[in-house]
């Protein structure tokens, strides 16, 4: 068993509240699904669209947003699966897609005991 | 689960209300992006984390942080509630204010104050209407184009003016202004009623769209039943026509989904419990000596409520009723309707009569239901040939797809064998 990040990137979120309101039905589900195979670990959380990034310890400071919007990483979860084929395979319910976005999905390194 | 977008309709018009009461009418458009925003900042977490337990707090807690991050952020900017000015300005009551506006107790008052300032005499009244369903129903473009069988865009248009309109019309209704309140009340029983048919007898093809329509117009009547000012004989009665008429709503369809009669419907379908209601709320209106349109649409629909079959229905008794609905609010709708109670009452021929006698009939002209009952009569009297004239114009005015089956099948009727 591996411990794997999803990072939700892209998939625009300036719509109607009905059109949320229906993406939110297919995430809910999506997620029921991956609670019920017993993968997912934690939902995690979204993120803001704004930000800063420190560049360096003297203060340099710069705002977000660091990325065009289809790259904007918006929320994460954290999955449990047997492999990372395994993980990429589950992200493919992700409702993410149908809003032109991406899941990235990253294996949590760990020490082999 | 809750249907798709059904919480935002059900929640959407309370916190537009409650914060315009804060930010002023003037400020309409910021109130709606912040009921938004704040709407789709909730689904964000919460399509990931599950909907919470009570989701309407939440919401209403979002969308009061917000409220007091753009009174702060823009208070030098922005005038707010001209009546709550100095309270908002210091930050000694800004929080206390705001927290007061929120309680859920005054919520009842923040809709209604909404009602009331979209019934405003200088706006037509099919804006009034519009801008009841979007800022008090919570009612999309797309829900209320298909209600109104209009295109996205013209919605989306004249929805635009109505409401800047309404922000420049000047401060939020009073409704605690006894003579104001009055002198506009029947607009807002107009509305509300109008609402409510377009619901009831529509011509939107969704029958989803249309009990939408009436349980609003419902909800919102029961509110203004519930404002010592609102609970008014008349008011009651619309609440009991609403009720009464609403009840009959699940059999309007038969069986096989297609559209039924008055005549043929299954009345075992009725809603009993609407009609407890409806009779509960008529006899509660039957105080005063002012008798309303509502209370006589209501004594009808009471009348049919009470006939298990339709032969037993009291058509004397109806026929008499709408002479009297035809003294307090004449139109031809009214005056067609008269006649198809009296076709029943004393046959085809009287009916076929008050038809030809209703004043100014060219106004039915573009009604199907018009062409319909005069062919019905003259099925009725066995002249196919004219019902099918009739059933043929019906038809070529029906307004939806179920309309047109059921008038098809009327045309059918008249064919030999």
């Amino acid at each position: 068993m591996g411990e794997f990040l999803y990072l939700y990137r892209g998939g625009q979120r300036q719509r109607t509240p009905e059109e949320s309101e229906q993406v939110m039905q297919k995430w809910l589900a999506w997620m029921k699904e991956l609670t019920a195979s017993g993968n997912l670990k934690d939902p995690g959380q979204p993120l803001e669209t704004e930000g800063k990034v420190v560049k360096d310890r003297r203060g340099t400071v710069t705002d977000g947003p660091f990325a065009e919007a289809k790259d904007l990483v918006g929320g994460f979860s954290l999955i449990e699966a047997a492999s990372i084929d395994r993980a990429a395979d589950l992200a493919r319910g992700c409702p993410i897609f149908d809003l032109g976005g991406t899941v990235e999905v990253r294996p949590i390194m760990k020490l082999d005991m | 689960m809750e249907p798709s977008g059904r919480l935002y309709r059900r929640e959407a018009g309370r916190m537009v209300a409650t914060l315009t009461r804060i930010f002023g009418l003037h400020n309409l458009a910021l109130a709606e992006d912040v009921v938004q925003d704040a709407f789709c900042r909730a689904l964000e977490v919460w399509k990931l984390r599950g909907i919470p337990e009570n989701p309407s707090a939440w919401l209403m807690r979002t969308a009061k942080n917000r409220a007091l991050d753009v009174l702060r952020r823009e208070r030098t900017a922005r005038t707010f509630a001209a009546d709550l000015g100095l309270l908002l300005q210091t930050e000694w009551t800004l929080a206390n204010t705001v927290e007061e506006i929120f309680d859920a107790t005054s919520i009842p008052d923040d809709q209604l104050r909404m009602v009331f300032s979209c019934c405003d005499r200088r706006l037509p009244q099919a804006a009034q209407v519009m801008l009841v369903l979007a800022l008090v129903g919570g009612f999309g473009v797309d829900e209320i184009s298909n209600a109104f069988v209009s295109t996205r865009a013209a919605v989306e248009k004249r929805l635009t003016r109505a409401k800047k309109s309404l922000s420049e019309s000047g401060p939020l209704f009073d409704i605690a202004d006894a003579t104001d309140f009055q002198a506009r009340l029947p607009a807002v029983q107009r509305a509300l009623y109008l609402i409510f048919s377009e619901g009831y007898h529509g011509a939107s093809p969704q029958a989803v769209v249309r009990a939408e329509l009436c349980r609003e117009a419902i909800r919102l009547t029961r509110l203004l039943a519930e404002h010592p000012l609102g609970a008014t004989p008349s008011t009651r009665a619309l609440c009991a026509l609403m009720y009464l008429d609403g009840a009959r709503l699940p059999a309007r369809l038969d069986a096989k989904g297609d559209l039924s009669s008055l005549f043929d419907q299954d009345r075992s379908r009725w809603d009993r419990k609407m009609i407890d209601l409806g009779r509960a709320w008529l006899e509660r209106s039957a105080t005063g000596s002012q008798l309303s349109r509502y209370h006589v649409e209501a004594a009808i629909a009471a009348l049919h409520a009470r006939a298990p079959r339709c032969e037993e229905t009291d058509w004397t008794a109806i026929v008499s009723l709408y002479d009297t609905l035809m003294t307090i609010a004449p139109s031809p709708i009214v005056a067609l309707n008269r006649a198809i109670a009296i076709a029943q009452a004393a046959g085809a021929d009287r009916g076929l009569e008050a038809i030809e006698a209703i004043d100014q009939r060219d106004r039915l002209a573009a009604y199907p239901f018009y062409h319909a009952a005069c062919g019905e009569l003259e099925l009725r009297r066995s002249n196919t040939l004219e019902a099918r004239t009739h059933f043929q114009a019906a038809l070529a005015l029906a307004r939806n797809p179920g309309e047109q089956h059921f008038l098809e099948k009327r045309l059918a009727a008249c064919l030999p064998g």
